[in-house]
């Protein structure tokens, strides 16, 4: 059913820390590895090997600069899903194969019932759906659904497979529906943000931004080692009177 | 956005078979056509050709056309669902209509009752039709309240002019009403397409790099690095603009050659006798359906998605 649930409790989604992303596109390609044997896979290359390889991914590595000379940053910018509460990718859906669980407020599609029409692709701001050239569907990220109720796996791996592999941990999985939660706290106290807010898609998953730049980077306050004058004899001495003339 | 063959064909197809139902039901539940084999055979059978030949079209545009049944389901939410169940529909009383108009000798009341039906699925359905575009927020050359009535115009202008052709063969009795109609509607048509166009030329920017990423506060934001090296999916489907630098010209074929030109034939056949009129309102047909079929691909190619701002564009 492609009209939207009544809106749960527990809204599941991501923060992402674009102060500490290194842009290293680790959380891409564990998510690639993961998905493309997940419940949503494959996620088909094209020509793997080629000079056109294409393929389905989950989740973007862009980079951007922001602000001019030195006052000017660069920030890696990792995208995915947003898994909206309101969601126009699943409201636009002539099928039911778009939807999103009342339960969690995860978005996913059914392969079975998704007829491939892109329509949800063109409802997303964000470029969060795929097209599948090789098996004819849409895919998306599925918040690793695979992972997160896994009782298969130890509690400690029980987050999306990008939360599991970031080195940097700019990438935090939790229930942005519960204001004590960590991940809420992390949002109000680093002021994280929505993307694209002006269209009204009211996405889960929120940003962190970067933090202040300290110009004064380094400074301990310990004062610096003096120069040691040393007058040099014996061989080295010698070389130093030869090479000083 | 990209300009699938498969989708200009179905909406410009679709759009002149339902215009022509449209104008075939209202003559006949207003009494204007007599029942006769040929004029009912003819012109309702372009009309469904065209909407039929329009539907096939958008199944190719389909992943997995085999499944394209699922989308009579969510009517509720989905505008494209919508247009499906509305296309459907419409064949019950139009199908009905022309039945018994071609091949029965009906009864008044039943053909009136028929043929306001059949009209009002015809204008319902291109509306659907045009909603699947204008209701998508992140395109906003189509989220605005031109889109609907440009569909409904065209749709309305093409389905006149062939069905201006159809009268000079079968319904000498009502061409000239058609002759001016048609004119009227083309004028319509491309007086819309104009305020549509200078629209989406002077529309403020909705949405810019700095809103979509959230680093606005940091100064101008501009793409360092793309998150892959060739094209994906989104780049192809979304990120088109080979053509956008020919829109002016294309804009004006449309406008002069598509619309205008043959407002001016139409006009000028009203002078003529009837086979002299009729090579005058074919050509017309050709250039209407030609100058639509470019609009149309214009519609797709010069609407910018929100999603290249993450790509190096700067706003939409």
């Amino acid at each position: 059913m492609t009209s939207l649930p009544p809106l749960a409790q527990k809204q599941l989604g991501l923060v992402i820390d674009l102060d500490t992303c290194v842009g290293c596109h680790a959380c891409a390609v564990n998510c690639k590895e993961w998905n493309t044997g997940g419940t949503s896979g494959p996620l088909t290359d094209l020509d793997p090997y080629g000079a056109d390889a294409a393929g389905v991914w989950f989740n973007r590595i862009h980079s951007f600069e922001a602000g001019e000379g030195d006052a000017s940053r660069t920030v890696h910018f990792p995208k995915s899903c947003l898994h909206c509460a309101e969601p126009a990718c699943v409201t636009v859906c002539p099928t039911g194969a778009s939807y999103k669980r009342a339960e969690d407020g995860i978005v996913l599609i059914n392969p079975e019932t998704c007829i491939g029409c892109k329509l949800c692709s063109w409802a997303c701001p964000y470029g969060a759906r795929e097209y599948d050239y090789d098996g004819g569907t849409m895919k998306k990220c599925t918040l690793c659904i695979d992972r997160i109720y896994n009782e298969n796996l130890e509690e400690i791996d029980r987050v999306p497979a990008c939360v599991s592999t970031c080195p940097a941990s700019a990438r935090h999985f939790g229930d942005l529906g519960d204001p004590e939660s960590k991940v809420s706290k992390l949002v109000a106290e680093r002021g994280g943000f929505d993307l694209m807010p002006e269209m009204g898609y009211k996405p889960t998953n929120k940003y962190l931004p970067p933090r202040q730049r300290q110009n004064s980077s380094g400074c301990t306050g310990a004062s610096a080692l003096p120069v040691v004058e040393q007058s040099a004899d014996g061989l080295l001495g010698w070389l130093d009177r030869i090479l000083s003339r | 956005m990209h300009p699938a063959f498969s989708v200009i064909i179905f909406t410009v197809a679709s759009g002149a078979g339902y215009g022509l139902l449209f104008v075939l039901a209202l003559l006949v539940a207003f009494g204007a056509l007599t029942p006769s084999f040929w004029t009912g055979f003819i012109g309702f059978g372009i009309a469904f050709a065209l909407f039929t030949l329009g539907l096939l079209s958008s199944f190719l545009h389909l992943g997995r056309p085999e499944r394209a049944w699922r989308a009579f389901s969510q009517w509720r939410s989905s505008w494209l669902s919508r247009e499906g169940v509305l296309a459907v529909v419409t064949y019950l009383p139009a199908g009905l209509l022309a039945l018994l108009f071609t091949f029965f000798d009906a009864a008044r009341g039943v053909l009136v009752v028929l043929g306001l039906l059949s009209a009002i699925c015809a204008v319902v359905t291109v509306i659907a039709t045009g909603m699947i575009y204008r209701s998508l927020k992140p395109i906003r050359a189509w989220y605005n309240s031109y889109v609907v009535p440009a569909y409904l115009v065209l749709g309305l202008a093409t389905g006149l002019l062939l069905a201006n052709a159809l009268a000079l063969v079968f319904a000498p009795a009502v061409a000239t009403t058609l002759q001016f109609a048609s004119c009227l509607a083309l004028l319509v048509a491309a007086l819309t397409k104009f305020l549509y166009w200078r629209y989406i030329d002077t529309m403020p920017a909705f949405s810019t790099a700095e809103s979509a990423t959230g680093l606005g506060h940091l100064g101008k934001v501009r793409l360092f690095e793309a998150p892959h090296t060739q094209e994906n999916y989104l780049n192809k489907e979304m990120g088109f603009r080979i053509a956008r630098k020919h829109a002016a010209k294309l804009r004006l074929i449309a406008l002069v050659g598509g619309w205008l030109a043959p407002a001016v034939l139409v006009l000028f056949s009203l002078l003529l006798p009837a086979s002299p009129a009729l090579v005058l309102a074919t050509i017309a047909i050709v250039l209407g359906l030609t100058g639509t079929l470019v609009e149309r691909w214009l519609f797709f190619a010069e609407a910018k998605h929100a999603v290249t701002l993450y790509y190096g564009g700067s706003s939409v």
